[in-house]
């Protein structure tokens, strides 16, 4: 009976342990998803997929390790799950009503922030989980490709394609200075 | 100065910074020093705007309040693995399982309620008794409440959706989207100062929280919501979800939650309070709750 009650409260122990570290990654869960999917109920749709197959596969995560690495390899295979079955798209007016919802980016920067988004959106999307992993959640060039599952050389290649793309998609979208013309209007400094 | 081997890929590690501090000086000489290399150094200031670009973009989801779904998808994720563990170690020790059959009846019950429910199976699985099931609303306001708290007291930038310095409006605002007047009870004499409030989605409407912190940056929740179906009234309970601990009772269709981090005398004290304070006033006052202890 001792036993039962020690195992109890060790298990106890464990599923608050996981459930506040889940808590913890859920602020980058989400932008990493926003980022990915280019859109705000999509992403939280798919952040919550993604808990909700954590748990189910709570067994597969070595406890005591970082649990960041494991969330985001269950966001990236059921992100790829939906890739390949292409399902029902969001509604746009769902959209445009999260967005008047949510406060708007600063006037100045919106141009910017629009042009960003659509070209980030037309990148592959195995190049832009790349960038995405590298840039925002500064993961190590390793850990991205544990994450994804593929070598550190397909990482550096996706990762190169994804910043030329990005470079030439801004540049097309206006010639914004500063982001991806820095090429043609950065003067070296000697 | 030697000049070293420079790799594209290198380049890359360069402008994310996941180069050793000693070769990313290196690095760092050979892009600045000579002009034979301003291609390469565009190219890595290049990067590093779109890094910040991206950043500056997308960053602000990280402050964003959470979703309600997404705590409780965490939350129900836990319970539903201490079903699984409680029922194992039941098994296990061979236990005459009737208690079993209340889950069940509880999980049905909680999916024709809906929403955030499931969570009261924790007493019911713990003790498993018939009165337990009579409880589980005001259960289920509690533990809504203690998640409300956990999720938006742990906000440092932006706890509340509209602050204090607008009191006022605050108020009018939540007793609009509430449909009935509700009030900020004044809990300074107690040493904890309103720092605002903001609208959650409760069991079927809107509910209204509002937030107090004291000197020491402890802070403590009041939860609002004008969804208890019963309309009837309880004394003060208290319930306890991880480290948090909170008071509720219910008034009619309002029902109230306390919640905090603190020792339960100390809430208790607080919770009393804050219940005279939004006793209606009418001419048969409701009798006081039983004292808590």
């Amino acid at each position: 009976m001792f036993g039962r009650k020690a195992r109890l409260e060790r298990q106890q122990r464990e599923r608050q342990a996981d459930e506040q570290a889940m808590l913890a990654c859920l602020p980058r869960l989400r932008r990493y998803a926003r980022a990915l999917t280019g859109e705000r109920e999509g992403a939280d749709d798919l952040v919550q997929d993604t808990l909700e197959r954590a748990w189910q596969k709570r067994d597969s995560w070595k406890r005591g390790t970082d649990m960041r690495p494991w969330l985001f390899a269950i966001m990236h295979n059921l992100h790829a799950d939906q890739r390949r079955k292409p399902v029902l798209n969001t509604v746009e007016l769902e959209l445009e009503q999260a967005e008047t919802i949510a406060a708007p980016a600063p006037a100045s920067d919106q141009g910017l922030a629009l042009d960003l988004e659509a070209a980030l959106q037309a990148l592959p999307a195995e190049q832009r989980e790349v960038l995405l992993l590298v840039v925002l959640e500064e993961m190590r060039y390793e850990d991205v490709a544990v994450t994804l599952g593929i070598p550190t050389g397909t990482v550096m290649s996706r990762l190169s394609r994804a910043r030329e793309r990005l470079r030439h998609a801004m540049d097309g979208a206006g010639g914004l200075g500063g982001l991806g013309s820095a090429g043609s209007t950065l003067k070296v400094v000697k | 100065m030697k000049t070293p081997a420079i790799s594209e890929e290198e380049l890359h590690a360069y402008a994310d910074g996941q180069l050793p501090a000693s070769r990313a000086g290196e690095i760092a000489a050979w892009l600045e020093q000579d002009p034979a290399h301003a291609a390469e150094l565009q190219q890595v200031r290049a990067w590093r705007a779109q890094n910040r670009a991206l950043h500056a973009h997308y960053d602000p989801v990280l402050e964003e309040a959470l979703p309600p779904r997404l705590a409780a998808a965490v939350l129900a994720g836990g319970e539903e693995y201490r079903r699984r563990d409680q029922g194992a170690a039941a098994n296990a020790a061979n236990a005459a399982n009737s208690a079993l059959w209340w889950r069940y009846a509880a999980m049905l019950l909680l999916t024709l309620a809906g929403g955030l429910g499931g969570w009261y199976l924790r007493d019911l699985s713990a003790g498993g008794n018939a009165r337990t099931l009579v409880a589980s609303a005001p259960v289920m306001l509690a533990r809504q409440a203690a998640v409300a708290h956990t999720v938006f007291s742990a906000d440092l930038r932006r706890p509340v959706e509209v602050g204090a310095d607008q009191e006022q409006a605050l108020v009018t605002w939540l007793s609009r989207r509430l449909g009935a007047n509700v009030r900020a009870p004044k809990l300074a004499p107690l040493g904890y100062d309103l720092i605002g409030g903001r609208l959650l989605p409760g069991q079927s409407g809107p509910v209204a929280q509002f937030m107090y912190q004291d000197a020491a940056g402890q802070r403590l929740t009041l939860y609002v919501s004008r969804d208890q179906v019963q309309n009837h009234e309880t004394g003060f309970r208290f319930a306890q979800e991880g480290r948090v601990n909170v008071f509720y009772w219910i008034d009619g269709q309002f029902g109230y939650a306390l919640s905090g981090s603190l020792a339960r005398p100390e809430l208790s004290r607080i919770a009393s309070s804050v219940y005279e304070q939004l006793a209606p006033v009418v001419a048969t006052p409701a009798p006081a709750p039983a004292a808590p202890n």
